[in-house]
């Protein structure tokens, strides 16, 4: 390939795995509870110890999420939000933390309708890094590859434990920023362990040729982030972010919460290697 | 072909660019610019292993072989084909038009959908795995996945929108006599879209063990290829009735169109005969202008739901849209990708049926035939009427219209009770 591009999220790996660590990565979605507070909720998480954002556009049919984010999606689109707010919360997140790398997370409807060309356009002009495509395989990809070449932008696809390692090596080579491990096989969720094959895929992953590899799907716990992030570039967290901004508790407490939630995962990471 | 054919001319006109051989034979996974694979990655070995299973079986006379069987000893093929002479007279019978019906709906478990249900599940039983999913609307897949399983000895969990599991009480008893396990879904729109994001759910987390029995032409690859082979028998049967019984092909093909199973199935025989004009009727809801149909064609756009591109019902951010239906089982956001491809090549014409016009037209099957439709294929009939009646008053004589009866209404007595005032105390229009 003739066009180089800068990975804002693989300079970010690189220089946190320099100090010796694995980065956490946070999932929100954009506009839950509403737009304004999705951007608080998440300078207050990075102001805790996130290191990369990855931002959901919510969706009506959240095929690979599991409930607390499909309700969240729900309730984010009940209340008014559009994909073009996605690129006003960059903006603010930016604003905010100019280093610290922000990814959306869309099914890919959402941007096909918007345009590939002119969603990768937008969101590199806010400064996005990239974008995470749950349902999009790189087979189907063609557009968003040139379009992320033209961009400058991350393109993280996922393998899953199910992958082949002809599918590993297709999607290692179609990735820029990191490859997407999906723990298991399953929606977003909380689960009680962070089976074996997520070290073992990870493991192919890197065989397969991929420079940076982070693991998702069911990492919720201070030790599960400890765990994984031994042997992954980046541990990724969803539902537990989540979840402290659900509830009916007072805003700015919920706030507190998510913090907590962030400072413990931080602290899972930050020991991740040194107990091995 | 016939030059003079309008319809001829636009198939000479673009099939020479865009569909190498015959259109009854597109392979997946694209169907011009429609199809794919829009799924999540950790489904993709499972649809390499089907699609793999699938050619082998297709090519194993044993595997085809037990499927013509089961076909024939027990669900009853060949369906057969009736004319009905007097629903005809509401179809432009003063012209001389003709009608004959398709009947899937005497087939065991009632419609149409069992062709495609025996087919995958002896797949899975070659495939080895142990449990069957499968979503359903109307719960005629539903319960034609619970038969399959209950025959194959096979594990089945039947997802279900809690709207449609009140809609069809009737049918989520007869999963459950047959053993199945029903899950109401109670998010989104609780109808046939989150019952299916709920399978896929389930799909990806026990791949393993599981298969799921997609009950439409709709999905990734292989899925729209696979089900219209396995539902291709239809048409290949009408063909051979129709051509016994009036010595010539069909004018006019009418089936409705859900996510259009049925209609494929019936279209497919007939695909590469350009002069026989295929109809396919969506659900038209309570009018394209009240925003509450199903009627991807007359009020959708290209866009990817559940593992294909197709026409969708969806707004200016990609969201999808709630659809409405009368019928369940035409209550679906998106359409085959296969019908999205023929509709563009101009070789098929979608058209919406609204609520009213499907209830009128199954009070009509009802009282000229004594055969209750249903919902679903009312939505075919009513576009019958509407057909037969528009070429009686071009001048066009003689038509023969096919409809494929793609099921009957005994889950919809209840539904049709309530809208014809027929339960006790209520006013009867019937009766007026």
């Amino acid at each position: 390939m003739s066009i180089t591009v800068t990975s804002q999220t693989a300079a970010l790996l690189d220089a946190v795995g320099a100090q010796g660590r694995p980065a956490l990565m946070g999932y929100l979605p954009v506009g839950f509870p509403t737009v304004d507070r999705s951007i608080e909720a998440i300078c207050a998480a990075i102001d805790a110890g996130l290191d990369i954002v990855e931002l959901g556009l919510p969706y009506t049919d959240p095929v690979m999420d599991g409930p607390v984010i499909q309700r969240a999606a729900e309730q984010a689109l009940a209340a008014g939000t559009r994909t073009a707010d996605v690129f006003r919360v960059v903006e603010a997140l930016k604003a905010h933390a100019p280093h610290v790398p922000v990814l959306i997370m869309s099914y890919w409807n959402l941007v096909l309708k918007y345009g590939v060309d002119a969603f990768a356009r937008d969101l590199a002009g806010v400064g996005g890094a990239g974008i995470i495509t749950p349902d999009l395989i790189p087979d189907e990809g063609r557009e968003w590859i040139a379009a992320a070449d033209e961009h400058g932008l991350d393109r993280v696809f996922l393998v899953a434990p199910s992958s082949t390692p002809e599918r590993l090596q297709l999607t290692a080579r179609a990735s820029r920023g990191f490859v997407y491990a999906a723990s298991t096989m399953g929606v977003t969720g909380l689960r009680d362990e962070v089976g074996a094959q997520a070290r073992r895929l990870v493991a192919d992953t890197r065989a397969a040729g991929a420079e940076h590899v982070c693991v998702g799907l069911g990492v919720s716990t201070e030790d599960q982030a400890a765990e994984v992030g031994a042997y992954a570039d980046g541990v990724i967290v969803g539902t537990a972010f989540v979840r402290p901004l659900q509830g009916d508790v007072a805003w700015a407490e919920r706030l507190d919460n998510l913090q907590a939630v962030t400072e413990k995962l931080a602290a899972g990471v930050a020991r991740a290697r040194k107990d091995a | 072909m016939n030059d003079e054919h309008p319809l001829s001319d636009a198939l000479t006109g673009t099939l020479a660019h865009q569909v190498l051989g015959r259109l009854s034979e597109q392979p997946g996974p694209y169907f011009g610019e429609f199809g794919g694979r829009w799924v999540p990655e950790a489904l993709i070995a499972a649809l390499d292993e089907l699609e793999t299973e699938y050619r082998k079986a297709m090519a194993d006379p044993a595997y085809v072989a037990e499927l013509n069987r089961l076909h024939r000893d027990y669900v009853g093929r060949p369906s057969p084909l009736t004319e009905v002479t007097r629903f005809a007279q509401h179809c432009g019978g003063e012209a001389g038009n003709r009608v004959f019906l398709k009947r899937e709906d005497l087939n065991h478990t009632g419609s149409h959908k069992i062709n495609n249900v025996l087919g995958q599940a002896l797949l899975v039983k070659r495939m080895g795995k142990t449990r069957v999913i499968a979503e359903t609307g109307a719960g005629q897949h539903g319960v034609a996945t619970a038969t399959a399983a209950a025959l194959l000895d096979l594990d089945c969990v039947i997802y279900m929108g809690e709207e449609d599991t009140r809609r069809q009480a009737l049918n989520v008893a007869r999963m459950r006599l047959l053993g199945a396990q029903v899950v109401p879904v109670t998010i989104g729109q609780r109808t046939l879209k989150d019952a299916i994001n709920e399978a896929l759910r389930d799909w990806v987390a026990n791949v393993e063990t599981t298969h799921y029995l997609l009950g439409t032409v709709t999905g990734p690859h292989p899925f729209p290829e696979m089900v219209r082979e396995l539902h291709k028998v239809i048409g290949e049967e009408a063909r051979e009735q129709i051509l016994e019984r009036v010595g010539r092909l069909p004018d006019v093909l009418a089936a409705c169109v859900g996510g259009g199973s049925n209609a494929l199935g019936l279209f497919n025989a007939f695909l590469d005969d350009p002069d026989v004009a295929l109809f396919g009727f969506e659900a038209g809801g309570e009018g394209i202008e009240s925003g509450r149909h199903a009627a991807r064609f007359s009020g959708g756009a290209p866009g990817v739901l559940h593992g294909a591109r197709s026409y969708l019902l969806q707004d200016d951010d990609g969201q999808t849209l709630p659809s409405h239906s009368v019928s369940a089982g035409l209550d679906y956001p998106s359409v085959g990708p296969a019908h999205s491809w023929l509709h563009d090549l101009g070789r098929a014409t979608y058209r919406p049926v609204t609520d009213v016009e499907a209830m009128d037209a199954f009070q009509v099957l009802c009282r000229t035939e004594g055969i209750i439709p249903a919902i679903e294929s009312a939505h075919a009939l009513a576009g019958a009427i509407q057909v037969g009646t528009e070429l009686a008053a071009a001048g066009k004589r003689d038509q023969v219209i096919l409809v494929n009866l793609s099921g009957r209404g005994d889950k919809d007595v209840a539904t049709a009770a309530k809208w014809f005032g027929l339960l006790d105390g209520e006013t009867s229009e019937g009766d007026q």
